[in-house]
């Protein structure tokens, strides 16, 4: 109870609870803009965070983030553009509901779907908590280490069909965190002798280029494209009513979420891409999953809310960012010299409780903030799309800037623009890079630290937790191997068939 | 020929048009950051080679060539989508607003962050064929306000302008803390 009441007295101050409207409705807004997302105004915001107090910029950045997604449903299911990536399942089922007149049912559950998938995996936090608190010391340098290169590899093999592309880049990303001066015997590593590479090159520079520029680079590169408008008439509410009919849908989503969420370098789609596939193979009307499915509606916006709380927990309790956004997050910690990781649980639970707190408040907020001012976000969305380049672009400059004046910085960040605008041309992924950067120091770090105890190579997973790293990193590995072969053979059966086909055609 | 046939086919994957530019790009830098370790980085006397200042940037890099190389060998063995160059042009394009950017980031400290915002988000505005007056309008209003939020309302660092000590003594202490 005290725990609560000074978490609360954390969260009473004007500029929290400021900081907690202005993120959750601009996070919305955000959201909304196709062509923007999360990622790119936490990258831009990232610095003018810097000035503030932990909780204040922390509640900021968590406000656009958890809320970004709700408001990335509106276009999905509107004009089938999806306003966040983690949208995109959305629009599958969405678009064909307002296609079919219900545009309001399909909205009024998208925002329910989401709420309840947001206030589900602050709960679960909520619960696991203690749990966590009492782990979490456990976590030494090796287990630290081993979670962290699970990390890596993770966010290597969920990206089918580019595992070499996401390996390459996820192995960039290491080596872009050790150029400069190293820590440990203070020699040079491929600075090139230039001035500017000796002090390293900085995370928040990467990401914004990466992000930020290469967004408003694309936007301004490519050709117009207006945002169809649309109108939505009907009460909103409903969707919270009809929700209690799909609440096993909802549950089995939300907890998809919440488990994918915890993992590191898994993330959203996964969690979707299991709970769809979970709501049409137990749906009792699986051949409208596409076609307007309110389950499919569900399981994707459920799914997608209860990442972010989720994905707290690796942030929180061991310094491990899961994904991009917690990875930026992370540098808001290290600023303020607070260090994320087991003491961070052990010795500050009212911090971590106050961040849960905000994260309820902040579902609630969206919620009525969406429930009563849908019909204006559709008007905002209607941003010619150049025009919006050239925001991103005026905005990102502040971000880079503001760091500390520096024209080499926007250099920097420049050149990772183009390399990102490379890259999402591609289609191929920028997360890797940001985590490679992030995990990679970490695991330095972690590794000289915990060789020094170590005298033969099985000491190294002779604790329990290690241990069980050690396990599941050698699991993912098999698995993933048997996945490609099995996916192999299929392919391989498949075009036989089609070419026996074809020899009887011809 | 049947065994080489299979693992042609184990590396087969989408392909956009330019993907080969880029993995043949990448292999290049990879190896060529390959070439450089020893010169680039210290193997320190007496010390354990978990603590050696050579080996993460290794790891990374050899990483890098390994995964670059199958990625090359990927694109090598899909199926071509035509449009290769009109991609590269596609991506040598978006430099002119690099250049335009970089010219907004020298322009800051000498006429000013306020000036020089509404000036880069005004030219844009022309140069992108979308100067109507409900976007330059816009654009006016969206540079005040980001000067305002960011510079005077949360105090990032941004240097004032050296044009700014050339105002009137009144305006000119406004001028220099708050645009």
């Amino acid at each position: 109870m005290e725990l609560i009441l000074s978490s609360l007295s954390m969260l009473a101050q004007w500029d929290v609870l400021a900081a907690l409207v202005i993120g959750s409705v601009g996070g919305v807004i955000i959201g909304a803009i196709p062509g923007v997302g999360a990622a790119v105004a936490i990258a831009i915001l990232l610095p003018a965070t810097f000035s503030f107090e932990p909780i204040v910029g922390l509640t900021l950045l968590l406000g656009v983030y958890g809320s970004s997604m709700y408001g990335g449903a509106i276009p999905a299911v509107l004009i089938n553009t999806p306003g966040t990536a983690v949208n995109a399942l959305t629009t599958y089922d969405g678009y064909p509901m307002t296609k079919k007149g219900q545009g309001h049912r399909a909205l009024s559950l998208a925002y329910s779907a989401s709420f309840f998938g947001g206030m589900f995996s602050i709960l679960c936090l909520i619960v696991l908590s203690p749990v966590l608190a009492m782990i979490a010391p456990h976590f030494g340098s090796r287990e630290i280490f081993l979670a962290a290169l699970m990390g890596i590899i993770l966010v290597v093999v969920a990206h089918r069909g580019q595992v070499f592309a996401a390996g390459m880049l996820a192995c960039f990303g290491i080596f872009l965190s050790t150029i400069g001066l190293e820590p440990a015997k203070y020699t040079k590593r491929f600075t090139f002798d230039q001035s500017w590479l000796t002090s390293g090159v900085d995370l928040i520079v990467v990401v914004l280029g990466l992000f930020a520029i290469s967004q408003a680079l694309l936007l301004l590169v490519d050709k117009e494209h207006h945002p169809g408008s649309a109108k939505v008439e009907g009460n909103l509410f409903s969707g919270l009513k009809e929700l209690f009919a799909f609440k096993r849908v909802a549950t089995v989503s939300s907890s998809f979420g919440v488990l994918m969420g915890m993992i590191p370098g898994v993330g959203e789609f996964t969690a979707q891409f299991l709970s769809y596939t979970y709501a049409q193979k137990t749906s009792k009307d699986p051949d409208l999953f596409g076609k307007g499915s309110p389950e499919g509606l569900i399981a994707s916006e459920a799914a997608n809310n209860a990442v972010p709380g989720a994905a707290m927990i690796p942030l929180l309790a061991l310094g491990i960012p899961g994904e991009a956004l917690t990875a930026m997050m992370l540098s808001v910690f290290y600023v303020h010299n607070v260090i994320p990781g087991p003491q961070l649980f052990h010795g500050q639970l009212d911090f971590v409780i106050a961040l849960y707190l905000a994260l309820i408040l902040l579902n609630i907020i969206v919620l009525i903030f969406l429930l009563s001012s849908t019909g204006l976000l559709l008007k905002i969305i209607q941003i010619p799309t150049r025009f919006l380049g050239v925001m991103i672009m005026t905005l990102s400059f502040v971000g880079v800037f503001s760091l500390r004046n520096s024209v080499t910085d926007c250099a920097i960040a420049a050149g990772f623009g183009v390399f990102g605008l490379v890259l999402k041309r591609l289609n191929l992924p920028i997360v890797p890079i940001i985590l490679g950067m992030v995990l990679g120091g970490i695991m330095e770090v972690k590794l000289r630290s915990a060789m020094a105890r170590v005298n033969s190579p099985l000491d190294f997973i002779d604790r329990p937790i290690a241990a069980i790293l050690f396990i599941a990193i050698i699991l993912i590995l098999v698995l993933h191997v048997r996945a490609v072969i099995r996916e192999h053979k299929v392919r391989m059966e498949r075009e036989e068939d089609s070419s026996e086909t074809s020899t009887q055609q011809g | 020929m049947a065994r080489i046939k299979t693992l042609q086919e184990l590396f087969k994957r989408y392909r956009r048009p330019g993907d080969i530019v880029f993995a043949t790009l990448f292999l290049a830098f990879s190896v060529f950051l390959l070439t450089q370790i020893p010169g680039e980085t210290v193997w320190a006397k007496r010390t354990k080679w978990f603590a050696q200042p050579r080996l993460w940037p290794s790891v990374a890099i050899g990483g890098m060539v390994l995964f670059a190389s199958l990625h090359f060998i990927g694109s090598l063995c899909s199926k071509r989508i035509p449009g290769r160059w009109r991609e590269v042009g596609f991506w040598l394009q978006s430099f002119e607003f690099v250049a335009y950017f970089l010219i907004y980031v020298l322009l800051v400290p000498q006429i000013g962050y306020l000036p020089a915002t509404l000036a880069f988000t005004l030219f844009l505005c022309v140069r992108i064929g979308e100067a109507t007056p409900l976007n330059l309008g816009a654009a006016v209003v969206f540079s005040i306000s980001v000067v305002v939020i960011f510079r005077a309302f949360l105090q990032v660092k941004v240097p004032a302008g050296h044009i700014y000590e050339a105002l009137p003594d009144g305006i000119r202490a406004f001028a220099l803390t708050y645009l």
